[in-house]
């Protein structure tokens, strides 16, 4: 199942509908592959190049530019340590030493069971709260050691279910614009001046 | 101290439990901005705008009014492209704008698109901001079903979509020319400018407002209490508040938005109610005052105010509000090695300078820590930074397509020029340094002067 689902279908035809040009859907149909399968399949960028009109080899392209796209599969669980300046200040480092320690794998690799891929990431913006990770993008704010000892065990233990979806499943609320309440898109080649800039014309010579 | 009593401006909803709902948005004064707005000529917004001297909040603090005006009269659709994408390291703003206050940055974009006469807008986030991703999600489905976005706004002939779009984990696509390359499907690397900027030919090649989610945010207010009473804020070239994120070493990190120009780096890192001082009794050593890219200072320029034009004039800038704060314990090396490590990863590869010279520039640092530098190694590094911005000047100049490359070189400079002794720690030796480096903020340590007055 690596092309899109019916159902993912729908949502990637709807994604696809908010812009005039289809091609500014691949990141967002991409991050849809990702979450169907958890990461993205040679199929899935196929059909992404179908449903915006370029080729795989742009689509390809476009994903391999980006960090959170993984064109193998990972850990059910990613957990993105932050080593950047601030976290680095505050012990992000030495964090990421002890989860590599005690996940007995280097950053940037799997646990053998599948559960957990590490990775050594630049800032994730929580630079207050240092220092910090994210675990399938959620964060965990000010973790010490033991608590990121808790965490893994908790993710073991299936305890987190709830609050982390598996890896790939960004925002679980989608945007979804009602059709009578769209203003509609605007095409790069024929959209004239919006009515309302008319107003400044008005009583001009008041 | 000067903690001021200003009024919170964008961050007054943080402590509304349901604040980023529109329920509690509305009860707290929500959409009066826009309703302000739609009761204007859109040229009377920008009037208003530019009276507010409201200059961008994402690192380059450009007049926003202005950058409006930029849009080549005639041509149509012009799109509006909200710059979500933080990740400059030491900044922690957008995001807890973006969760706590979505609908105060959706009311930003209609009352800019109203403004300017944009057809269409689209909202990029960060693609690790999940969180936010969902708030802001929640907040547009709620405001199209209660007319605030969408066809007809608010019953008016004011019309326009707001779609919500979000990257894929790429520093580079803060730069604008890169985020419209990423909106448009492809890799995020920056568009050569000049000759067209985005407000010239940006999205699609049509005029295009690339605005930071922290500048939308303050539209409301202005529209509400008026572009003047914003001006009576700050100082006379930085008006308003801004936020600012204090990480590092002080007791209270944390995110505070504090009024321009009367509040100084002192009153940021030491008042009570800001950072608290510098934890464990420590030294201040140095801070970063706008973000990675921002050459650092030190405690003998505390008491300057946060204010663009004085803190441009020594040689650096508050940038993107990142304020890094490091002890007198803090390995400097390691932290500049940290610092450039970043731009190494984050380089797209498009110009020579910026690929190559931020990949050596990391190669021979961490040779340094790993403790087989080489005397002239302080000497090289500068040449590699003189190569990437010729002079490490300020403003810096560059070489490249974007200001990326040239951002690695001012931790390097910063480092070398206040910290040589640490070098010369790892290098077990005394070191030279010949090459010549001109930014006025690239200054070596305070020698105490025999006899002088204190």
């Amino acid at each position: 199942m690596a092309r899109f689902s019916e159902e993912n279908l729908e949502t990637a035809l709807e994604i696809r509908s908010r812009y005039p040009i289809a091609k500014s859907a691949t990141i967002p149909l991409l991050h849809l592959a990702q979450e169907q399968d958890g990461y993205v399949t040679d199929d899935a960028m196929e059909h992404i190049a179908e449903l915006v009109g370029t080729t795989p080899a742009q689509v390809l392209g476009t994903c391999s530019f980006y960090e959170m796209f993984k064109r193998e599969p990972v850990g059910t669980y990613l957990v993105n340590i932050c080593t950047n300046i601030s976290c680095q200040i505050m012990g992000g480092e030495e964090l990421l030493h002890h989860a590599e320690h005690s996940l007995g794998i280097k950053a940037g690799s799997t646990t053998p069971d599948g559960l957990v891929t590490l990775e050594d990431v630049e800032c994730i913006a929580a630079c207050t709260e240092a220092p910090c990770l994210q675990v399938n993008y959620r964060y965990r704010h000010r973790i010490t050691i033991e608590e990121f000892d808790q965490l893994i065990e908790d993710l073991r233990a299936g305890k987190l279910a709830d609050e982390v979806p598996p890896h790939g499943t960004l925002a679980r609320t989608r945007q979804h614009i009602p059709a009578e309440r769209a203003a509609g898109n605007a095409d790069p080649a024929g959209v004239p001046e919006p009515g309302w800039l008319a107003r400044n014309a008005e009583g001009a010579d008041a | 101290m000067a903690v001021t009593d200003a009024p919170k401006i964008i961050t007054s909803r943080f402590d509304v439990a349901d604040g980023h709902t529109l329920e509690g948005y509305v009860r707290t004064g929500g959409y009066e901005g826009l309703k302000a707005a739609l009761a204007k000529k859109p040229a009377e917004v920008v009037e208003e705008v530019k009276t507010a001297s409201l200059l961008g909040r994402g690192g380059a603090g450009f007049p926003a009014g202005v950058k409006w005006g930029f849009c080549p009269p005639g041509v149509f659709p012009r799109y509006l492209v909200v710059n979500g994408d933080e990740s400059e390291p030491g900044t922690y703003k957008d995001r807890i704008l973006m969760e706590r206050d979505p609908h105060q940055l959706i009311e930003g974009v209609l009352i800019a698109c109203y403004a300017v006469g944009c057809s269409q807008a689209f909202l990029y986030v960060r693609g690790e901001m999940a969180f936010a991703q969902e708030r802001i999600a929640a907040a547009l489905n709620e405001a199209y079903a209660a007319g605030y976005v969408g066809k007809d706004i608010l019953g008016s002939d004011f019309s326009v979509d707001i779609v919500l779009h979000w990257g894929a984990g790429a520093y580079i696509v803060g730069e604008e020319t890169a985020l419209i390359e990423s909106l448009e499907g492809n890799r995020g690397m920056p568009r050569l400018k000049p000759p067209f900027f985005p407000a010239a030919k940006g999205l699609y090649l049509q005029p295009t407002i690339v605005n930071n989610v922290e500048t939308l945010s303050n539209l409301p207010w202005i529209l509400s209490n008026g572009g003047a009473a914003f001006a009576a804020l700050g100082a006379e070239n930085s008006k308003g508040t801004r936020m600012f994120a204090v990480s590092g070493h002080v007791k209270n990190p944390g995110v505070y938005e504090v009024e321009f120009g009367v509040t100084t780096f002192r009153d940021l890192l030491y008042a009570p109610v800001y950072g608290g001082g510098i934890r464990g009794g420590k030294e201040l050593k140095a801070f970063i005052p706008g973000g990675a890219s921002a050459p650092w200072l030190y405690p003998e320029h505390l008491d300057t105010p946060l204010e663009a034009g004085v803190i441009g004039k020594m040689g650096t800038m508050l940038g993107s509000g990142a304020i890094v704060v490091f002890d007198e314990d803090t390995d400097m090396v390691k932290a500049c090695l940290r610092l450039v490590r970043f731009f190494a990863r984050e380089s797209c590869g498009k110009c020579t300078p910026c690929r190559e010279g931020t990949s050596w520039l990391e190669k021979i640092l961490e040779r340094i820590v790993d403790g087989h530098g080489r005397p002239e190694d302080l000497d090289l590094l500068l040449d590699v930074c003189d190569n990437i911005s010729v002079g490490m000047n300020w403003p810096p100049k560059q070489t490249t397509i974007c200001p990326l490359g040239q951002s690695a070189t001012t931790p390097v400079a910063s480092a070398i020029m206040r910290f040589q002794d640490e070098f010369e720690a790892y290098l077990g030796g005394p070191a030279t340094v010949t090459v010549e480096v001109k930014g006025p903020a690239f200054v070596g340590p305070v020698r105490e002067e025999v006899g002088a007055d204190a």
